[in-house]
């Protein structure tokens, strides 16, 4: 559990032995566990040590909650913080973030113009998006016997009896559901629209309620499968990546109905550091950084110019880390990418009925 | 020289204003020496409260943000075609928030009456500016919604700056646009059992509506098995020697002053299903290692915490009304013939009924506020009231209706506050 | 109450479910306290009882947990120099420690200080609308405490007293005061005032006679009413997880968002911690009460 890494190795002791602090310290947030040791590694540390900056890094469960009433409050004490798109583009409209200009990003290793290098929908007015993460379900493969290979057979107890873990929240759930059901990845958004939908995606997770132990942290997939509290969970993919790849858990990741989604740096309204900020977002969006991030965790960078550069995992020469990204061509066959517009629409309504089907 | 009782007088004032005047200097000196902490208490407790509290009656989002749209709005019958002149203020209005970046609070405003409504603002308002008369057909062609009257009536109970609708919401009833109420949408309402075996019977609840009654439910549970609980070492700790009761006193207090974290954390070691009681029952072969119970993160986890928490609460007021009750007077029941059963029952019970009252609405009152435990292990169906406020404050952001569901909650637990008052009496609170 | 030797078997069997009985509740109650003790000392990364601790194997106990708390946080846990230093203003754990004692013992001074005055003035007969009065003071420990927090964050928002240390400070300040007026009220109920008078009359003035002679008197009342003020802040998280940020962020702050998500042993190490500390403060209570009954002459029968 750690939820403040301070990150100051020249500048600490320099600091400390001349007795002034002329440095700039600023606070980064982000999801926690093994995701954001990724970005201590890949970005956090090698900026600091290149500028002599302090990055002070808070974990978060997402959500614009923190930042509206620190925007509101008058008081913000966040610089940067790694949101979803959809959080991003609602951010954006209540005029709680800072507007963020990809032109002045740095240009690719291969000299394409930032806007052209970064994918087509992973930057907005307001946020420079980082990598592509999905939603994917995990089970532990010594306790389940047999092989789940598609969505529906998350959904089925009776074939792969054992408890399941399943994020507190609608948001993948939903449409997870939904395919699970036989509706095609194409389809799942419209049906969603429809109370029918949304009643159809209820009844099929009401099949499993009675088995479901519920997360909220990323870092608690791992954990609760680790602990046998669960034998399938659904899970951020980086996360169980980590658990195997680090701890050698015998944990396999299902790609089938993979629902993936972008995580972008935004920058509250009013940030206390602005500039080094910007300094920092600039830097760890640039093709290495991004490269870097990647031998960390499965996460998928967001720059063209960075994916060829994509080697293995950091201490396992190994471990290609190419075929375990979202974005691999045999992980795509079924999947769905987050409607951010979508959500933003109806998180509030779907909200509200998934508590009231929760609370039932 | 008139009557005796005004004629007194000393050094030039009659003696009753003197006293008069002393009566109210001390008066006066009294209350100054309360004055600092009634106001300090004024500014950091009750007026952030009222101020809160009041917010679930104003919400001046809409109007102060679509000043021009929300003047027409006033107009509107809410029955007839919204005409040019509602459109044309709704462009002009959509222009100004998309440049002040305000057209998401104002989209997410609406949304909440109207849910997918959200992109219909945000997508118009980037190509508001580009619009020209007549803007009703122009707008209606970049969104098809906008002819709908549906989003109009949702547009009209949001520019109510000052509102009963989210006092409404959290008792499940939403605001139509002229005013009236309407029972929250059958999507949002679940079928509950009430009441116990033969006595059940179903009805239909919206969510607020469900987790009030949860919440009672689960206090008034927690509140009876600490009487259950407290009654027996109570009354062990009221009858035994004082040395011996100061010690098994320490077994009562020590938990008291432990801190609810950490008495919720050693509940989860003890109750997950690795933990110690599951151990326990696997190793005596109550059950097996696949049958392992499920004691905590569901609602069978709050009302243990819970309990455990809250016993102190009703042992030691039960403690110092047991302490003051004769034992003589048990004696002299007996000795006149009475048995055991009806000497405690008919004599000793009756006295300690004060004490029942004082534990029971103390445990009462903390309960139905509860927030930490049920969070921390309430699982699904564990969940109380205070947890949704708190997922409305610091999740949905909808501090409305936080506001709302608190007004409701507060009502019940002053309501709570003055029968203690009428039972026990605020200034016969004790401590430890 | 014991038992009479002319005691049936009826009431002889009564009187020992009855203590067994009472046995178990006890041990409901100080089961989960004892609990986290020898699991804080556990090897393995789990909340329950290994083999090896329980056939008492030394390898199966570690402080590694207790080492976590120190070194959780730190920039550079392997450093030789400038070792606890590091752990002063890094390891996460401390810091909460710190920033827990540091508005804790703020807030605890301020609703003492005004806390007692009041109590001095409302245990005067003549203190107008005394009953409206006190049932206004002692409303902060009766209004759910989730409304207070969202109440207080509106509100201090508007004043910039959100995320910062002042803000926490006022807020539990606040909710100490209900047991310092308690507490003080108490003791007060048995003082005489013709001593108050007595003074007076002999020349003192109103200063004077309080530190001189209702002081003392009262002075257990308002100690056990500062650590009651003491541990309802340190021990409180609703308003804290409202009110403050990760710089204000204290003790039971840090631990219900690791409850929350990644549950250690830490957890229990830092709980142990904790179950010391209500220890001594409970001790101290417990000598002072013994010491006001001396004064007032009341003596243990």
């Amino acid at each position: 559990m750690k939820l403040v890494t301070k990150l100051a190795p020249a500048a600490l002791a320099v600091s400390m032995t001349l007795g002034v602090a002329s440095a700039a310290e600023i606070t980064v947030v982000s999801w926690g566990g093994a995701y954001t040791k990724s970005q201590v590694e890949a970005y956090h540390k090698p900026w600091a040590a290149a500028t002599g900056n302090t990055v002070v890094s808070e974990d978060y469960n997402g959500g614009l909650s923190e930042v509206k009433a620190q925007v509101e409050a008058g008081n913000v004490k966040w610089d940067l913080v790694d949101v979803e798109l959809s959080d991003a583009v609602r951010g954006c409209d209540e005029g709680l973030l800072e507007t963020l200009d990809i032109n002045e990003m740095p240009a690719g290793d291969d000299g394409t113009a930032a806007a052209d290098d970064f994918l087509p929908g992973t930057y907005t007015d307001c946020a420079i998006g980082t990598i592509v993460w999905s939603t994917i379900y995990a089970y532990d493969s010594s306790k389940v016997e047999g092989t789940p290979s598609s969505i529906a057979d998350f959904f089925d107890t009776e074939k792969f009896p054992g408890k399941r873990g399943i994020r507190k929240n609608p948001k993948a759930n939903m449409e997870m559901a939904l395919m699970a059901d036989g509706v095609p990845a194409d389809e799942v958004y419209s049906v969603l629209a429809t109370a029918e939908g949304v009643e159809r995606a209820l009844a099929k997770m009401d099949s499993i309620k009675d088995q479901v132990v519920w997360w909220e942290a990323g870092a608690q997939p791992p954990q609760l499968l680790a602990d046998g509290e669960v034998v399938m969970t659904t899970a951020y993919n980086g996360r169980i990546f980590n658990a195997v790849a680090s701890e050698d858990k015998p944990f396999e990741i299902v790609w089938d109905g993979q629902v993936w989604d972008l995580d972008l740096w935004v920058m509250p309204k009013g940030a206390p550091n602005k500039e080094a900020a910007m300094d920092f977002v600039k830097f760890s969006t640039d093709t290495k950084r991004l490269a870097a991030q990647a031998s960390w965790i499965s996460y998928g960078p967001v720059r063209k110019s960075s994916s060829s550069l994509v080697g293995s995992f950091h201490d396992k020469p190994d471990l290609k880390m190419d075929v375990h990204m979202p974005t691999a061509p045999s992980n795509m066959k079924n999947a769905l990418q987050n409607d951010f517009e979508f959500w933003a629409d109806n998180q509030d309504q779907l909200n509200e009925q998934f508590n009231a089907w929760l609370a039932k | 020289m008139t009557t005796a009782e005004t004629n007194i007088e000393y050094e030039g004032e009659s003696l009753k204003k003197r006293l008069d005047k002393a009566m109210f200097a001390s008066r006066r000196r009294a209350f100054l020496l309360v004055l600092p902490l009634l106001l300090f208490v004024l500014v950091t407790f009750v007026a952030p409260v009222l101020y809160f509290l009041f917010q679930g009656f104003y919400d001046p989002t809409f109007s102060r943000i679509m000043p021009q749209t929300s003047a027409q709005l006033a107009e509107w019958d809410t029955v007839s075609e919204p005409d040019e002149a509602m459109y044309a203020a709704l462009v002009a209005d959509l222009v100004d928030a998309r440049k002040a970046k305000t057209i998401g609070k104002v989209a997410t405003r609406v949304n909440r009456e109207k849910a997918g409504t959200r992109s219909v603002f945000t997508s118009s308002a980037r190509k508001a500016a580009k619009l020209e008369a007549p803007f009703k057909e122009a707008l209606i062609d970049v969104k098809k919604e906008w002819a709908d009257p549906a989003i109009w009536e949702a547009m009209k109970t949001a520019s109510n700056t000052w509102t009963l609708g989210y006092y409404a919401n959290a008792l499940d009833y939403r605001q139509n646009a002229d005013g009236s109420y309407r029972r929250q949408d059958a999507s949002r309402r679940v079928d509950t059992e009430v009441g116990f075996g033969d006595w059940s019977f179903t009805v239909n609840l919206g969510i607020h509506q469900l987790l009030f009654l949860r919440t009672l439910q689960i206090s008034l549970m927690v509140t009876v098995f600490c009487l259950l609980l407290g009654y027996p070492i109570a009354y062990l700790l009221a009858t035994l020697p004082l040395r011996t009761s100061n010690l098994l006193m320490i077994l009562v207090l020590l938990p008291f002053w432990t801190s609810i974290l950490v008495r919720t954390t050693s509940w989860i070691a003890m109750l997950q299903s690795q933990g110690v009681v599951n151990d326990l029952l696997v190793f005596f072969g109550v059950t097996n290692d696949d049958g392992r119970f499920s004691l905590i993160y569901n609602k069978l986890g709050t009302l243990i915490a819970m309990t455990h928490i809250l016993l102190p609460f009703m042992v030691l007021p039960l403690f110092s009304v047991m302490k003051g009750i004769p034992p003589s007077y048990v004696r002299a029941a007996k000795s006149l013939g009475a048995t055991n059963w009806t000497a405690f029952w008919r004599v000793y019970a009756p006295q300690t009924i004060p004490g029942i009252g004082a534990g029971a609405i103390l445990v009462f009152i903390v309960a139905i506020g509860y927030y930490i435990t049920p969070a921390l292990v309430g699982g699904q169906d564990g969940q109380m009231i205070s947890n949704f406020i708190d997922f409305h404050m610091r999740k949905s952001l909808n501090w409305n209706l936080a506001a709302g569901l608190g007004g409701v909650l507060l009502v019940i637990v002053m309501f709570l506050y003055w029968l203690y008052d009428r039972i026990v009496g605020i200034d016969n609170m004790k401590m430890g | 109450m014991s038992l009479p030797a002319y005691a049936g078997w009826g009431e002889r069997l009564w009187y020992y479910t009855f203590r067994v009985l009472c046995g178990l509740i006890f041990l409901f109650l100080i089961a989960p306290i004892l609990i986290v003790l020898p699991l804080s000392f556990n090897v393995e990364p789990y909340f329950s009882f290994t083999a090896g601790m329980l056939s008492f194997d030394p390898d199966a106990f570690s402080l590694r947990w207790y080492r976590d708390i120190l070194t959780n946080g730190m920039v550079n846990p392997e450093a030789t120099t400038g070792w606890w230093a590091d752990v002063w203003n890094n390891a996460q754990w401390v810091r909460s420690m710190r920033n827990s004692f540091f508005i804790g013992i703020i807030a605890t001074l301020i609703a003492t200080a005004l806390g007692t005055l009041a109590a001095v003035g409302l245990s005067r007969s003549e203190m107008p609308y005394k009953k409206q009065i006190m049932a206004l003071l002692i409303s902060p420990m009766i209004v759910p405490l989730v409304i207070t927090a969202a109440g207080t964050f509106r509100a201090f928002s508007e004043f910039g007293l959100a995320y910062t240390h002042m803000g926490v400070i006022l807020a539990h300040a606040v909710l100490g005061i209900p047991f310092v007026i308690i507490t003080v009220t108490a003791t007060l109920v048995g003082f005489d005032q013709s001593m108050v008078r007595a003074a007076y009359s002999m020349g003192a003035g109103p200063v004077r006679t309080f530190f001189k002679v209702q002081m003392p008197l009262i002075l257990p009342g308002v100690i056990s009413g500062a650590l009651f003020a003491f541990i309802t802040s340190f021990d409180e998280v609703v308003v804290v997880i409202q009110l403050a940020s990760v710089e204000q962020r204290t003790i039971p702050r840090q631990m219900f968002s690791g409850i929350r998500e990644q549950i250690s042993p830490t957890i229990l190490a830092v709980a142990t911690v904790l179950v010391v500390i209500s220890i001594a403060l409970l001790t101290t209570l417990e000598l002072l009460r013994r010491r006001s009954e001396r004064l007032r002459g009341v003596t243990p029968a």
